[in-house]
């Protein structure tokens, strides 16, 4: 067909551009969807932004009581490393993390399944925790300093009742979205209610346990620092209301890198047992 | 053993009231190694009846009895599902000993049964993958040795090729010839598809469309073992015809239908 047409179109047209303009080439309309990746791009912005940084701190811009130079706050830390000091203040803070996390996994999980699978539960939890839930934590903490004291577990406790919520309410969807087919599946190959809990919604939920953990990774960093300002006499919350309070600006931004830290390396944690414990998943 | 359907109906009532009729007085037994098919058109009550044979779900009135029953520590039936319902989570060597774990086999004997069926099914080499690492052909096979393994009194079969290809259903049809040859077990097979029914099946048994009655129950009188060359033969076709006619009307007031 377009042979033919060219050829009977070259005698006709003065120029054999005729035809050649009327040749259209199709588009990938996508072709803008398919963003590159930038490493290079990345890692060079966030050293310009340093060195633009240093450079203000370093030219007295801006005083550096308000915004010390980045290779100040990074001798600050290294001397804080050497003297143990970081060391101190970083266990205080994972410790209560690392208990008020466990715990509320634990239980978010126990109590998600139950909420989820069994009805009565279910009508018990659904309301207390639709009730509880939007209180913001932070705000408990008065009442648990009351009960439990302004020792360890009172900050423990408002971690873990931070964790738990996320926790519970996305094992709760985990349940209630697990394939109804599997369940009848496992059914009609002699499983009982116990044994359906253990072998298909415990591994149906992992990816929901997973998600619910790296949120409550995040709120219980919030809360450990919360925690700690309000009393405490150790922790890296205690460590920058300390420095803010004596004007220490770089030992107050060591504090902040801190956090900075311990956030990138739980992500990076959370990512490498999710590829380890859900290999059915890549 | 015999398995008697006997008179099941069943009405569904949604949360309004409203009812439907899916099921009336379904009457028919399964003899001892044979190869029984359910075919009628789409809605007709196909699966719930098959849903209420494998004990996940309650008729409304009537029974499912199986008589003459020996061996009362074998499962009464295993289900292979229109979409596999593998576990996710389970390599295909995992999927296949569920059942064997439930029933508390020992490891030794577990590893002996699944290496049985693996080989029957075909899947050799394929024993550390994951579902999603397989072909929809392959998923049904494993989903097939897994009902298999359990050692059922009846093989509940629903839809299981309606998911795949044109080209692997054909195959996996001739598959399933040659696995009931190999085990003479008593299969009660559910489809849409007449020449599937037809080809497979001691005896169709034509449903109606909404409520699901039986129309007629067709003696399917051809050799075994079946094979390809089958599906070309005068006869074959005949009772493929015999059933069209059955379900013809049927079918055409069901694409009238709201659903």
């Amino acid at each position: 067909m377009i042979q033919g047409r060219s050829s009977s179109n070259r005698k006709g047209d003065s120029s054999p551009r005729g035809f050649l303009e009327e040749r259209l080439v199709v588009q990938d309309k996508t072709a803008f969807l398919q963003m590159k990746e930038h490493p290079w791009i990345s890692a060079s912005s966030f050293l310009v932004i340093l060195l633009i940084w240093e450079i203000v701190s370093r030219r007295q811009w801006v005083p550096p009581l308000f915004l010390p130079a980045p290779t100040e706050i990074v001798s600050e830390g290294w001397a804080m490393l050497w003297t143990g000091m970081i060391f101190k203040h970083l266990f205080a803070s994972l410790s209560r993390i690392l208990w008020g996390f466990s715990v509320a996994c634990l239980l978010g999980v126990a109590v998600g399944i139950c909420i989820g699978f069994f009805s009565v539960p279910e009508a018990v939890g659904n309301p207390i925790i639709a009730a509880t839930f939007p209180i913001p934590k932070i705000a408990i903490l008065p009442l648990l300093i009351l009960w439990l004291g302004i020792g360890e577990t009172s900050k423990v406790a408002v971690i873990a009742l931070g964790v738990f919520f996320p926790m519970v309410i996305n094992v709760y969807t985990g349940v209630k979205n697990v394939d109804p087919l599997l369940i009848k599946a496992a059914l009609s190959l002699g499983s009982n209610r116990a044994r359906i809990i253990r072998k298909v919604i415990l591994p149906s939920i992992l990816p929901m346990i997973f998600a619910g953990m790296k949120l409550g990774i995040g709120i219980a960093l919030l809360l450990v620092v919360a925690a700690e300002m309000v009393a405490a006499d150790a922790g890296i919350g205690f460590m920058i209301l300390t420095a803010a309070d004596l004007m220490q600006t770089k030992k107050l931004m060591v504090g902040l890198i801190l956090l900075s830290l311990l956030g990138l390396f739980s992500n990076w944690l959370f990512q490498r047992l999710e590829r380890l414990f859900i290999p059915w998943k890549q | 053993m015999r398995v008697l359907i006997d008179g099941i109906s069943k009405v569904f009532t949604d949360r309004q009231g409203g009812r439907t009729e899916a099921l009336r007085d379904i009457r028919f037994a399964i003899e001892e190694n044979e190869f029984v098919v359910v075919v009628g058109p789409s809605g007709c009550g196909k699966s719930t009846l098959l849903n209420i044979i494998g004990g996940l779900l309650s008729a409304t009135s009537g029974q499912v009895i199986f008589e003459g029953v020996r061996n009362h520590s074998k499962p009464q039936t295993a289900i292979v599902f229109q979409d596999f319902a593998l576990f996710p989570w389970r390599t295909v060597f995992k999927n296949i000993v569920y059942g064997l774990e439930e029933q508390g086999l020992s490891h030794a004997d577990q590893v002996d049964i699944a290496k049985k069926y693996i080989a029957m099914v075909g899947l050799q080499g394929f024993e550390g993958k994951y579902p999603h690492q397989l072909s929809g052909g392959m998923k049904q096979r494993v989903s097939i040795a897994r009902a298999l393994a359990t050692d059922p009194l009846l093989l509940l079969m629903d839809e299981p090729f309606s998911a795949l290809d044109a080209q692997t259903r054909t195959l996996m049809q001739y598959e399933l010839s040659r696995i009931w040859e190999e085990t003479r077990k008593s299969f009660l097979y559910i489809t849409h598809h007449i020449q599937e029914a037809v080809f497979l099946g001691d005896r169709v048994v034509v449903l109606s469309r909404r409520p699901g009655r039986i129309l007629n129950i067709v003696k399917i009188d051809l050799p075994r073992p079946r094979d390809e060359h089958l599906v070309i033969e005068k006869r074959f076709l005949e009772y493929v015809e015999i059933v069209w006619t059955y379900i013809k009307e049927q079918a055409r007031d069901a694409l009238e239908e709201l659903p």
